[in-house]
């Protein structure tokens, strides 16, 4: 069975859910290569993960400079595995830095490059879901084995037991005069909530919350739920929420089970990156709010009404 | 002097509701209204921020179809000084490992580039890859999505910010590759003197051929990825909505309870 590379995304060798995600579709093209590019250690510190999600190898490019240099590293890594294996297709996370990863990599092998799949086939064949998500497209590459980027929590990613045998391979000079060093970073300090994109719940404020302050209504309501906080832009250009929380067309595209809407309106900005949650749930002062088009159950009222009494009721029916 | 290039496109409104063609599944540009993508207002705000604090030229390149003049035209009259515009039939449908082939040998029509600025991804295809892809053709680093950008001689700094990777500061040394996201600045408006200015000032118009390259490298049938299907997805449609009479949130924990949402 032909190989499929699964670029592992991670910090500091601790593998991030898309990985899984993207080595439970690799499994629908081949049979899943892990590719693990970073500090020397880290293969190893991920590999119990890699393996229980269906990796049947594990390469290893580990170097200071796969660490110090930005993007650079994993396009050469991949370029030298995927001309060396030959592969069915490359998966890679879509996240920014997954989007311009694959975007190189595929110019560099002559290969079709399908951007931010919300699923995949067995032909290679992916779906995408594009203005925020008002179309529904399929595409497939027509030149080489496809390099596609996977949308994170576009796949259910399910346990399968791999032999995550391990082989090292070389990380190729970087040319300092084509890659921009890391001199530091600052990870995003999640806390104790679930990744936004990840999340199976999400708890959004918009404009209706009114102050930072007022936002702890958000995330009492959100935590009770296990679910995670968003913001509109709104709510975010007005300094109530930190910008990492926006969701929206230029924020972050969320597709949970839930997404519960408190005092968003719904511009159209908004519902670009949350109309293709399962269920929604607005509430709202303004019955003409457009939040309620396309809202599955909508409250007309005082979210500082609404939201503590759900919370209440959460909690109760959680005993 | 810092010369930089900036790189706009003309987008369908967000505003407005966006379609692809039924024909070749291409983007419907006559359907919505078409607007220099916002993204580009900040590139074209930070080229000029860094022209001002030295000496510089900022040239407007631009890839679309001959009304993206408008948008060249709201670039130049916030103050680039010139501007290129690559239009070509051939290039309707041209994926985007082709289409930032044919930007980055319209950047080798500028001589002596110190820097590239893009907005970090566009509000239509949304790839957020063309700038990684022009320094993988240009041999230039990438200094991508930066919510701070300082440039000090010929190094320069960028603060890159995403949601998933929070803040990485890198540092590289020019000619590089940059691009920026939403929180960089505030664009200034054109003021009447910059829209008359900008009536006066060069665009020059170029095609495929002028670029040295080949239509057989671009354009809807030498893509190397296809569209097979695409289709309109049902709108949503409203469900129940009632006014709170005191027990909302106890009626919304009735309704999740009632899709074993909770």
């Amino acid at each position: 069975m032909a190989e499929v590379l699964v670029l592992v995304d991670h910090v500091d060798g601790e593998v991030k859910k898309v990985t899984t995600e993207l080595l439970t579709a690799a499994r629908a093209l081949g049979e899943p290569s892990a590719v693990v590019v970073g500090a020397p250690g880290t293969a190893g510190k991920a590999k119990e993960t890699l393996a229980s999600f269906g990796a049947a190898k594990v390469y290893a490019a580990e170097s200071d400079d796969a660490a110090s240099y930005h993007v650079a590293p994993k396009v050469e890594v991949l370029a030298a595995l995927a001309e060396k294996t030959s592969p069915a297709a490359v998966l890679v996370a879509a996240t920014p830095e997954g989007k311009e990863v694959s975007a190189r990599l595929a110019l560099r092998t002559g290969s079709g490059l399908l951007v931010d799949a919300v699923g995949v086939e067995s032909d290679g064949t992916v779906e995408q879901s594009i203005f925020g998500g008002g179309f529904t497209v399929k595409s497939k590459s027509t030149k080489g084995a496809p390099v596609i980027s996977v949308r994170p929590g576009s796949v259910d990613a399910e346990q399968a037991q791999g032999a995550a045998a391990e082989e090292s391979v070389d990380v190729p000079a970087v040319d300092a005069a084509k890659a921009a060093k890391v001199t530091g970073v600052e990870p995003v300090v999640g806390g104790d909530r679930p990744e936004l994109t990840e999340a199976s719940v999400v708890v959004s404020g918009g404009r209706g919350v009114g102050s930072a302050e007022q936002f702890s209504v958000i995330e009492g309501l959100a935590d009770a739920m296990g679910a995670a906080v968003g913001a509109s832009r709104a709510a975010v250009d007005s300094g109530y929420y930190p910008a990492q929380f926006q969701v929206g067309q230029t924020g972050k595209t969320v597709s949970p089970q839930l997404y519960i809407a408190l005092g968003i309106s719904g511009a159209i900005q908004h519902r670009a990156g949350m109309q293709t949650s399962k269920t929604i749930v607005a509430v709202n002062k303004d019955p003409e709010a457009p939040i309620f088009e396309i809202a599955d159950y909508g409250i007309v009222g005082d979210l500082f009404q609404v939201a503590p009494q759900l919370q209440e009721e959460v909690a109760k029916r959680k005993g | 002097m810092t010369n930089i290039v900036v790189l706009v496109k003309q987008v369908p409104d967000t505003y407005s509701e966006r379609k692809l063609a039924e024909t070749d599944h291409t983007l419907d540009r006559e359907s919505a209204d078409a607007v220099l993508d916002e993204i580009n207002e900040r590139a074209v705000e930070e080229a000029l921020k860094i022209k001002e604090a030295g000496e510089g030229e900022v040239t407007v390149l631009c890839v679309g179809p001959d009304r993206a003049t408008d948008a060249i035209r709201k670039a130049l009259s916030m103050g680039a000084d010139k501007a290129i515009h690559v239009s070509d039939e051939a290039l309707h449908g041209s994926d985007i490992l082709a289409t930032a082939k044919v930007i980055a040998a319209a950047i080798g029509k500028v001589e002596g580039v110190d820097l590239v600025i893009a907005g970090n991804e566009s509000s239509d295809g949304g790839a957020g890859a063309v700038p990684a892809l022009l320094a993988e053709l240009l041999g230039m680093p990438q200094l991508t999505y930066a919510h701070h950008v300082s440039v000090e001689g010929s190094a320069i700094k960028v603060d890159r910010e995403t949601a998933d990777e929070g803040i990485t500061h890198l540092e590289a040394n020019l000619p590089a590759v940059v691009s920026v996201t939403e929180k960089i600045n505030e664009p200034r408006y054109p003021s009447f003197k910059g829209i008359m200015a900008a009536k006066k000032k060069p665009v020059e118009t170029l095609t495929v051929a002028d670029l040295g390259l080949d239509a057989g490298e671009v354009g809807l049938d030498n893509a190397w990825s296809t569209v097979s299907e695409a289709a309109p997805k049902p709108p949503r449609t409203a469900g129940e909505k009632v006014e709170d009479d005191g027990d909302g949130g106890t009626k919304i924990a009735e309704y999740l309870v009632g899709q074993k949402l909770i």
